[in-house]
C-alpha cells in the first residue's frame, strides 16, 4: 500500500505556422569525421576464406547516425554493416550496435537468417567492437529496429544474391532458376544443388554492395524467422552465469583501479598521495592500492550549490532562457474561442538509471595501442573520447563492448574507460575500474528534472481550442500534443541544471506525456466527460486511436463507470502506446494499491513478438519507479540517496498484474520499442488515483 | 582456508574478514555472482549456503567455512540445466541478464522451502532481488513454472 499526499501546484504562462520541434538535445547524434578503409586482406586474414559482403548506403539511410566517409566517389556513402560467410557455412554479421539487454542481438540475427534462408543457429553476430565492426554513432533513440535491422537484412539479401550467382556459375546453370533455401542453392530445373559452404569454398570474394531502399527484402507476410518468438540467442550463457560482462573480464597482470572522488560537486583537488596514487590534473585515482590508504585533500567549491531537489523547480524558472516558441494558429484566438480555461503545473524529479551493472572498464596499453573493454551504448563515441583524452589517433584505440548489464540511456559516455586507461598508463599494467553503486548514483548523469506548465482552452462540448505548453529543462522529446488543437504554443525552455544530466529511456517524452495526459484528464473530468471519449473526440491519428481503443477493449472500459481506472495515450520514436492502470483504495483512507496495468502497443511489423512483449512490459515496469517513487535527493552539491537502500526502485512486491496487447501492422516498417512503452504508466496511475479518491497528483514521482 | 564450492573443496588464501563475493569472483574466477550494491539490497550477488540464499557481498568468509557454497556455475548438473534455469529460458525471464544468476539462486532457495508457491509467495520470497529491466512478471511465471504450478 502506498500513501497519497496531494501536493498541488498551479501556474500558467501565456505567431503562426506549424509546430516544428528541434531535435532532442540530450541525445548525442553527431559522429566524428571518419573514413573507413576497406582492407580485403584484413577481412579474410581475420575471418578466414569465404565471401564478405559490405553494405554501402547513402548517408541518411544509415543506422549509424550522421557521419562522413565510406567508399563513395563524391556522393556521401557509408558502410552500414557487413557479413562473412565462411567455408564452414557459418555466417557472421557485424554491426556497431551494442547489446544492453534490449535483445537487438537476437532481432538482427533473425534478420540475417531470414534473408539468407538459414536457421538462426547458423548466424553469429559481432557487435560493438570498434576493430571489427563498421562505425555506428550509438545505440539509442530506438534506432536499431528501424535503421539497423533493414540494413543487415539488405546486406544478407545481397549475400544471398551473390551466393545464387556463384552457385549458378559453378553448376553451369541459369541464375534465374536458382533457389536459395535452408543453406542450399538449388537449380530448380536440374535439381542440382550446392551447400553455401561449398559455394564459398576456397574463395576470397569481397563484394561491396549498394544496399538501399531499393534492395528487395522478404515481405513480412512471407517471414519465416522474423516475426517469430525466437528466444534470446545467447540466453543459456546468462542463466548459467557464463556470460562475461565487462565487470567479469580478467586479463593477465590486471590490477584494480579506483577513482578518488570529491566530497561534493564542484570541489577541486588540492593534493593526493599514497600507495598507487595517480594524479593527473583534476584526476586522482589509485592503481593497485587501497582507496582507504590514499590521503586526499579537496577544496570547498567556489560557488557552493544552494539548490536542492525540493527547490529546483524555482531554480529552473529563474534560469530559463528566452527563446521562440513553436506555434500553430494564434494562441490568444484559441483562448478567446474557449468556454473554459484550465492551467496546471507539473513537476518531474531527476532520476537515476541505476543499471544493475555499474560502469566498468578494463584498459590495456600495449606498444602504444590502447584496448578498452567497457559497457557503453556508444563504442565509437568512447573511442573518440579516449583519443582526445590521451592525444593519440583513433587508429591506435580499440573499444570492445561485451553484452552489457543494461544502460537505459545511461551509458553514452566513456569516463570509466578514460579512468581505467589513465590508471593503466600510469601503472604500466592493465587496470579494471568498477564503479561502486554509490559512484554510479553520484557520478553518472541523470534524467533531467523539469517543470511543465500547461494552459488549455476548450468548449463545453469537449473540443479543444487552445494548448499552451511550456517545458522547463526536462527536454523536448514528445513536446508537441498529439491531439488536434487549432491554436497551439509549445515551448521548451532551456535552463541551468544543478546536476549533470543526459539521455534516459524515453527521455523527456515521459515528462511531456505525463503533463499532457494528466492535464487532458483534468479537462475531461472538469467538463464531466469520459477521459477516453474526450481524447478520441480530439484525436484524428488512426494509429493512436487504435491503441487507445484496444486498451479500452482489453480492460472493458465502460463509459462513465471506470472508478479507479486511469488511461493515457502517446506516441514517440515510431511507436504508439496506450496505458490503463487500476488502483484500489481502502475505504476512508488515502491509501491505494496498484492492481492492474494494461498496455497496448503498436510499432509496425513485429520482428519478434516475445522480445517485443518483454520490452513493452519491462518498460512499463521500469516506468513504475519514476511514476511512483524514484527521485534523486540532492542538497549542498551532494546526492543524499546514493544507495539502493535509500533510492527506491520497483521490486516484486510493487508489481500489479501486467498485461500487454500488441498490434501487428505487417504493412508498416518495424519501429523500436525500447523506449516508448515507458511513457504512459505515470499519467495512467495519476489519473486512476484521481478517479479513485479525487486527489490530483501533478508531480513525478507521485508519492513524493 | 578451505571452502566447499560447487561440490569441490578449494583452498583460498584469504583474510577471514573478506566478503565471500570478492573471493568467489577474484580468487576463484566464479563471476556468475555479481556486484550490484555492496549492501545486500539488490540480490545480484546471491549464492546458496547449504541450499539457502544469502547475499555474498555482505557475507564474511569466516561465516562460510563449514558450509556448502553453491554458485550459479554449480547449478547445472552433468550438462543438464536446473529446472529453474530451464524455466527462465522458456519464459525469456531476463533482458540484460545481470540479475539472472541471483534471481535463479533466490528462486531455487525459495522453492526448497515453498515447493508450490503462490504469486504472492514468489513476490515476498524474491523481493530482495532487483531487476532493473523490469522482467518481474516473467520471473514470477518462470519460478512457478519450475515449481510445476499452473499460471
Amino acid at each position: 500500500m502506498w500513501h497519497v499526499s496531494a501536493h498541488h501546484r498551479s501556474g500558467s504562462d501565456g505567431g503562426r505556422g506549424e509546430i516544428v520541434i528541434e531535435p532532442e538535445r540530450y541525445e548525442l547524434t553527431a559522429g566524428p569525421a571518419y573514413r573507413f578503409e576497406l582492407d580485403r586482406r584484413a577481412f579474410f586474414g581475420a575471418l578466414g576464406l569465404g565471401f564478405v559482403v559490405v553494405g554501402l548506403v547513402e548517408a541518411q539511410e544509415s543506422g549509424g547516425g550522421r557521419r562522413r566517409g565510406g567508399a563513395g566517389n563524391g556522393r556521401p556513402e557509408e558502410i552500414s554493416a557487413w557479413l562473412h560467410i565462411g567455408e564452414d557455412g557459418l555466417v557472421t554479421a557485424f554491426s556497431g550496435k551494442a547489446e544492453v539487454g534490449q535483445n537487438t542481438r537476437t532481432a538482427l540475427v533473425q534478420g540475417v537468417a531470414e534473408e539468407l534462408r538459414i536457421p538462426v543457429a547458423s548466424v553469429k553476430l559481432t557487435m560493438a567492437d570498434t576493430d571489427l565492426v563498421p562505425y555506428d554513432a550509438g545505440t539509442f533513440g530506438s534506432r536499431s529496429m528501424p535503421d539497423m535491422l533493414p540494413q543487415v537484412r539488405r546486406v544478407a539479401a545481397s549475400a544471398r544474391e551473390l551466393l545464387t550467382e556463384e552457385g549458378a556459375r559453378r553448376l553451369g546453370a541459369d541464375k534465374a532458376n536458382m533457389v536459395a533455401s535452408d543453406g542450399w542453392i538449388r537449380d530448380s530445373i536440374s535439381g542440382q544443388s550446392l551447400r553455401y559452404a561449398e559455394v564459398v569454398q576456397g574463395q576470397a570474394l569481397l563484394r561491396t554492395a549498394k544496399v538501399g531502399a531499393q534492395t528487395a527484402l522478404t515481405p513480412p507476410g512471407k517471414w519465416k524467422v522474423l516475426g517469430t518468438p525466437v528466444p534470446k540467442v545467447n540466453g543459456r550463457d546468462f542463466v548459467t552465469g557464463h556470460h562475461k560482462y565487462t565487470s567479469d573480464t580478467k586479463i593477465p597482470g590486471m590490477i584494480s583501479g579506483h577513482v578518488l572522488r570529491a566530497p561534493v560537486y564542484g570541489s577541486k583537488l588540492v593534493s593526493a598521495e599514497g600507495p598507487g596514487v595517480v594524479r593527473d590534473g583534476e584526476f586522482a585515482g589509485v592503481a593497485g592500492g587501497l582507496v582507504s590508504a590514499a590521503k586526499v585533500q579537496w577544496s570547498s567549491p567556489e560557488k557552493p550549490s544552494t539548490v536542492s531537489d525540493m527547490t529546483v523547480g524555482e531554480f529552473f524558472k529563474s534560469t530559463a532562457e528566452k527563446r521562440e516558441a513553436s506555434t500553430r494558429g494564434l494562441i490568444e484566438e484559441g483562448f478567446k474561442a474557449a468556454d473554459k480555461r484550465l492551467s496546471g503545473s507539473y513537476q518531474i524529479a531527476y532520476i537515476a538509471h541505476a543499471p544493475l551493472e555499474p560502469r566498468a572498464a578494463v584498459a590495456q596499453w600495449s606498444g602504444g595501442k590502447l584496448t578498452v573493454w567497457t559497457g557503453t551504448q556508444r563504442p565509437f563515441g568512447v573511442k573518440a573520447e579516449l583519443a582526445e583524452a590521451f592525444g593519440i589517433p583513433e587508429s591506435q584505440i580499440r573499444v570492445i563492448v561485451p553484452d552489457t548489464g543494461s544502460g537505459y540511456g545511461g551509458k553514452h559516455t566513456g569516463e570509466q574507460a578514460i579512468e581505467a586507461a589513465r590508471l593503466a598508463k600510469a601503472s604500466g599494467k592493465p587496470v579494471k575500474v568498477l564503479w561502486t553503486r554509490e559512484e554510479e548514483f553520484r557520478w553518472a548523469y541523470f534524467r533531467p528534472g523539469g517543470v511543465i506548465d500547461v494552459a488549455s482552452g476548450f468548449r463545453s462540448d469537449g473540443s479543444m481550442t487552445a494548448w499552451d505548453f511550456h517545458n522547463y529543462n526536462s527536454g523536448n522529446s514528445g513536446l508537441g500534443t498529439l491531439y488536434d488543437v487549432p491554436h497551439q504554443r509549445v515551448h521548451f525552455h532551456r535552463t541551468e541544471s544543478p546536476l549533470r544530466q543526459g539521455s534516459y529511456r524515453g527521455l523527456a517524452a515521459t515528462a511531456n506525456h505525463f503533463a499532457r495526459e494528466v492535464h487532458m484528464d483534468e479537462v475531461a473530468c472538469g467538463i464531466g466527460m469520459d477521459p477516453l471519449e474526450f481524447r478520441l473526440r480530439n484525436l484524428k491519428d488512426a494509429r493512436l486511436r487504435a491503441v487507445l481503443e484496444k486498451v479500452a477493449e482489453k480492460v472493458g472500459w465502460a463509459k462513465g463507470s471506470n472508478k479507479g481506472w486511469g488511461i493515457a495515450g502517446g506516441f514517440e520514436k515510431g511507436g504508439y502506446v496506450a496505458t490503463a492502470a487500476q488502483v484500489s483504495v481502502e475505504p476512508g483512507l488515502k491509501n491505494f494499491r496498484l492492481e492492474r496495468a494494461v498496455i497496448a502497443f503498436e510499432c509496425g511489423a513485429i520482428a519478434n513478438p516475445e522480445m517485443l512483449r518483454n520490452q513493452v512490459e519491462g518498460g512499463l515496469v521500469q516506468g513504475l519507479g519514476g511514476a511512483l517513487f524514484e527521485r534523486v535527493r540532492f542538497e549542498n552539491g551532494r546526492v543524499e540517496n546514493a544507495r539502493f537502500s535509500s533510492y527506491r526502485v520497483p521490486r516484486f512486491l510493487d508489481m500489479p498484474v501486467v498485461e500487454s496487447v500488441l498490434i501487428n501492422r505487417l504493412d508498416l516498417p518495424s519501429a523500436g520499442a525500447g523506449e516508448t512503452p515507458i511513457v504512459g504508466i505515470a499519467p495512467a496511475i495519476s489519473n486512476a488515483i484521481y478517479s479513485a479518491i479525487g486527489v490530483r497528483l501533478r508531480n513525478m514521482p507521485l508519492l513524493g | 582456508m578451505k571452502l566447499s564450492v560447487n561440490g569441490r573443496d578449494v583452498n583460498v588464501e584469504a583474510a577471514p574478514d573478506r566478503m565471500l563475493l570478492q573471493v568467489l569472483r577474484e580468487d576463484l574466477d566464479l563471476t556468475g555472482a555479481k556486484y550490484g550494491c555492496g549492501e545486500g539490497q539488490c540480490g545480484s550477488c546471491t549464492v546458496l549456503l547449504d541450499g539457502v540464499a544469502v547475499r555474498s557481498c555482505i557475507t564474511p568468509l569466516k561465516s562460510v567455512a563449514s558450509k556448502k557454497i553453491t554458485t550459479i556455475e554449480g547449478l547445472e548438473q552433468d550438462g543438464k540445466l536446473h529446472p529453474v534455469q530451464e524455466a527462465f529460458l522458456d519464459r525469456d525471464a531476463f533482458q540484460c541478464g545481470y540479475c539472472t544468476p541471483g534471481m535463479i539462486l533466490s528462486a531455487v532457495s525459495l522453492l526448497a522451502k515453498t515447493p508450490k508457491p503462490t504469486v504472492a509467495e514468489v513476490k515476498r520470497g524474491m523481493n530482495g532481488n532487483i531487476c532493473r529491466c523490469g522482467t518481474y512478471p516473467r520471473i514470477i511465471e518462470a519460478v512457478r513454472m519450475a515449481a510445476g504450478v499452473k499460471s
